[in-house]
């Protein structure tokens, strides 16, 4: 997570996503314990009180949760990761739709690249 | 929290700032920016009660800084100040002896963190190693504020790192305010809550950093050219 951060959104929002991608790639696994906020800040090169925010907008999104004493910890809760999963393909999706009609594509054009795209990707990993 | 009451600074022949009203927030990384000779040194010196103000007054915790503050602020200087002729340990000694709230244990550890050999002698060490052991006796301390002039000034990079991951690691937000003035924006900005930017002694503007990354999209440095350049008019505080 050393990479850096971009300029154009708060740091606090940009190190949520981080995180939120590597547990829907399960690099973190659902009950997994994040490292402390200090741990994290080292980690990041980030101040502590923006791992702070960090970890309160996870948990006011259900995605983790504070146990007191003990620490941060990612949901056990499957559905919310679920739905989580689904949040984050609908708004990659939206973006990228909005990308393509700024550029004057059609709902038929937009899914005829997709599809011709993904399957020459597919043909390329065969190989 | 610190305060800056309408406070202006003269020097013989030069006025270092104007008119300046100020809050630094409790349990923040406030990085103060701007040119050379803009009033950011004078600043820090002003709350650690090295100076005081031509008019107005600044206050720490509510009490009017003076030399004794120092009791309460940890005060990094740009300049080298420490013994040439100590070894490492006897300068942590030295300021253990000077404040009574360096913990010599966090001293240990920072030493550690830090790499440096504790007998090896002020005289003997590399510029960075120099620069290292101000961040050790600075940040052993247990004082609520912690004001660090140009820390990064004139380092190497891998310096600079291990000196901002050993700001990260040892600052204890919980009771701790950080100030710290630098030319080394870009890899200061992800450490910072607040900014304060000074122009010719004046503060052009005051910003928390989460709202301007939202409303600007751009890297503080960016902001620093526009502002500095002269392409924008002067703005006041809070505009």
């Amino acid at each position: 997570m050393k990479d850096s951060f971009k300029h154009s959104s708060p740091i606090y929002i940009q190190l949520a996503d981080r995180i939120k991608r590597r547990i829907l790639r399960r690099e973190m696994k659902p009950g997994e314990k994040l490292p402390s906020v200090r741990e994290m800040a080292v980690e990041c090169g980030v101040n502590p009180n923006t791992v702070q925010r960090t970890y309160s907008e996870l948990e006011r999104m259900g995605i983790v949760e504070t146990r007191r004493g003990q620490g941060t910890f990612i949901t056990e809760d499957a559905d919310r990761l679920e739905e989580l999963r689904k949040e984050l393909r609908q708004r990659q999706i939206e973006s990228f739709v909005q990308s393509m009609e700024e550029m004057g594509f059609g709902p038929r054009e937009i899914l005829s690249g997709l599809e011709a795209y993904l399957k020459e990707a597919e043909g390329r990993e065969k190989q | 929290m610190i305060r800056f009451e309408q406070v202006t600074k003269r020097y013989l022949s030069k006025t270092a700032l104007i008119d300046v009203d100020l809050e630094f927030p409790a349990g923040k990384i406030i990085g103060v920016v701007g040119e050379n000779g803009s009033g950011k040194s004078t600043m820090l010196k002003l709350i650690a009660g090295l100076l005081r103000p031509t008019k107005g007054r600044v206050l720490v915790n509510g009490e009017p800084s003076h030399r004794r503050i120092a009791r309460k602020v940890a005060y990094l200087s740009e300049l080298e100040t420490y013994y040439p002729f100590f070894t490492v340990q006897e300068t942590v000694d030295y300021h253990a002896a000077q404040f009574g709230d360096l913990d010599r244990k966090k001293a240990w550890e920072i030493i550690e963190f830090m790499g440096l050999d504790p007998n090896a002698k002020i005289k003997h060490l590399s510029k960075g190693n120099r620069g290292r052991v101000k961040l050790v006796v600075t940040l052993a301390r247990k004082a609520p504020y912690i004001l660090m002039d140009e820390p990064l000034s004139g380092l190497d990079p891998i310096v600079r790192d291990s000196i901002i991951k050993g700001m990260i690691s040892f600052i204890d937000l919980d009771y701790q305010t950080v100030v710290i003035t630098t030319h080394e924006v870009n890899e200061v900005e992800p450490l910072l809550d607040q900014v304060v930017a000074l122009r010719e002694g004046q503060v052009i503007k005051v910003m928390d950093l989460d709202a301007f990354r939202s409303n600007e999209g751009m890297s503080l440095a960016e902001w620093m050219t526009n502002h500095y350049a002269g392409h924008s008019p002067l703005k006041k505080q809070g505009s």
